[in-house]
């Protein structure tokens, strides 16, 4: 999905020519392609429910489970009916792609994309789509009513995600003013991190928050979901290069030594400064290298993501252990010190490391071209600043239609997976 | 009759039931408790939060025995749940009125 996708996307939208059937797809690229989808799918329905849900109090452990289960059904749906003409339907001035696919229509068995069929391209998009909502509801937990939240991933995906996608993936400006973002960056973690952030002020503190001790339900859980989450990656980033191929191979292997030195450097960090070094420090150290290296995976070498990754963990640990407590906002789960602030390392990093040896395109300040530092960061400003604004419509345009975006009092101090559920997360003798 | 209640750091009841089992006590009650003392809680950090941990889990052992073995078993318990570190626990002695078996209606130091 690097910038060379402005350009496959094209493909995708003129009528089957002969010219391009005769490319015909590439069977081993699609084999690829079709797993790496099935890595990325799994990332949120059981990496993201476990990472979060671990976190999450014992009371709220189902309905965190649930929001996240939820947002991958709901992206499957609103994908398929218009997210994906919305994000890579013909382009519309830059801004949004035109509704030619509405319902997937005109798009069939013969259609492909560069390489592979337009079905298995428009499914990766998908699960991009799935897991970037779903990891917003990370700042709200334990406190926002399901219904809203329904109704905001289906609103966010419509209005916030896919004009994004579009801007930088489907051939919109932001391709065409050549910003790198390889996996995901700007698209998926940054977009995240900042609605996450206007989502956790609009919706306020959980009852206690900074008074009572909020203990996280199991953090073996949320241990085995960043690990799970780290597997996933490897389709999410080399998925990425849409092709079974070098570049791919060399974005595989700069990813897991980002996540490895992320999680080492929050380790550190946290052994230094409170004398202790938690596993939940190691499991978000993992997540936090693998975001930084997203939008930088297809473009960096080894030794880039050596410092990407190590970067990350630090500036991870400071952003969820200082800079919130500092700040005030009760970002439950912390999507924006996570996602935002790692994310906007990672598309800076991307703009300082891109190696011109592995995609051409990809020249970054240490190899001579500063000016792409300057388009990552216009990228990372604008895309921060778009999902400031959409997301704040979104969120009052929710409250508008649920009536309110929280739960009871009573219900939330008893927690969510009673008062929503009626279910228990644990039957503990 | 009296009572005794100790209150132990939980990895020491096996020691002390054995210690106790060694000079003829053959029942007791216990149960889990949270509390503390001289040993005061602990702190969790959290991605930054900090928790302080106030009460930690210990176990209460409750025993009834005739006033001339008090001495024997308070003694008892005191070696067996002995670490020398603080948070070992305390024993408390108090008397006991009466004492009815359920089964037999039997009374005194016959129920116990």
């Amino acid at each position: 999905m690097h910038q060379q996708f402005g350009l496959i996307a094209l493909f995708t939208l003129l009528p089957l020519s002969n010219a391009i059937a005769g490319e015909g797809i590439d069977s081993g690229n699609t084999a690829w392609m079709i797993v790496a989808t099935a890595l990325v799918m799994i990332m949120t329905p059981a990496g993201l429910a476990l990472f979060y849900g671990g976190m999450s109090r014992y009371k709220n452990l189902l309905n965190t489970f649930a929001m996240t289960i939820v947002s991958y059904c709901l992206a499957s749906v609103i994908w398929m009916l218009w997210g994906y003409t919305l994000a890579f339907g013909p382009d519309k001035g830059g801004i949004l792609g035109g509704f030619d696919h509405l319902f997937m229509s005109g798009i069939g068995v013969e259609s492909i994309s560069g390489t592979i069929p337009t079905f298995v391209f428009a499914l990766f998009q998908m699960t991009f789509a799935g897991i970037t909502v779903a990891l917003v509801l990370g700042s709200v937990v334990d406190r926002m009513k399901f219904s809203s939240w329904i109704v905001f991933t289906i609103l966010w995906i419509t209005f916030v995600y896919s004009p994004i996608a579009h801007w930088v993936w489907g051939g919109g400006w932001m391709a065409k003013m050549g910003a790198l973002d390889f996996a995901g960056g700007t698209v998926v973690h940054i977009n995240a991190g900042v609605a996450g952030l206007v989502l956790a002020l609009v919706v306020g503190k959980r009852i206690g928050y900074g008074k009572e001790a909020m203990f996280p339900s199991s953090i073996a859980l949320t241990a085995v979901g960043a690990s799970m989450l780290w597997f996933g990656w490897f389709g999410f980033n080399a998925g990425s290069q849409l092709a079974a191929d070098g570049v791919a191979g060399s974005a595989f292997l700069v990813t897991n030594t980002s996540a490895a030195t992320g999680a080492l450097a929050w380790m550190f960090t946290e052994w230094i400064l409170n004398k202790k070094p938690t596993v939940l420090g190691i499991a978000s150290g993992v997540v936090a290298g693998l975001v930084a290296i997203t939008p930088a995976a297809g473009f960096v070498n080894l030794q880039a993501s050596l410092i990407i990754g190590f970067v990350a963990g630090i500036l991870g640990f400071f952003s969820v252990a200082r800079l919130k407590h500092k700040m005030g906002y009760d970002d439950s789960l912390d999507v924006f010190g996570v996602h935002g602030m790692c994310g906007m390392w990672g598309a800076l990093a991307t703009g300082l490391f891109a190696n011109p040896n592995i995609i051409q395109t990809g020249k970054g300040l240490f190899y001579g071209n500063p000016k792409q530092l300057w388009i990552q960061a216009v990228s990372i400003v604008a895309t921060a600043a778009f999902t400031l604004v959409g997301t704040l419509i979104v969120v009052v345009v929710t409250r508008w239609v649920t009536g309110g975006l929280r739960v009871e009092k009573d219900d939330e101090i008893r927690g969510l997976d009673g008062s929503v559920h009626g279910e228990r997360g644990f039957e503990i003798a | 009759m009296k009572k005794i209640e100790a209150v132990i750091k939980p990895f020491k009841l096996d020691d002390v039931k054995e210690a106790l089992n060694e000079i003829g006590i053959r029942g007791m009650t216990i149960s889990e408790v949270k509390g503390y003392g001289r040993q005061k809680g602990h702190k969790e950090i959290y991605r930054g939060a900090e928790y302080v941990v106030d009460f930690i889990p210990k176990i209460k052992i409750e025993i009834v025995v005739s006033d001339e073995v008090v001495h024997q078993v308070v003694e008892k318990i005191r070696d067996a749940a002995n670490t020398g570190k603080i948070g070992d626990g305390k024993i408390f002695v108090y008397g006991i009125e009466e004492a009815i078996r359920v089964r037999t209606g039997e009374t005194g130091i016959d129920a116990i």
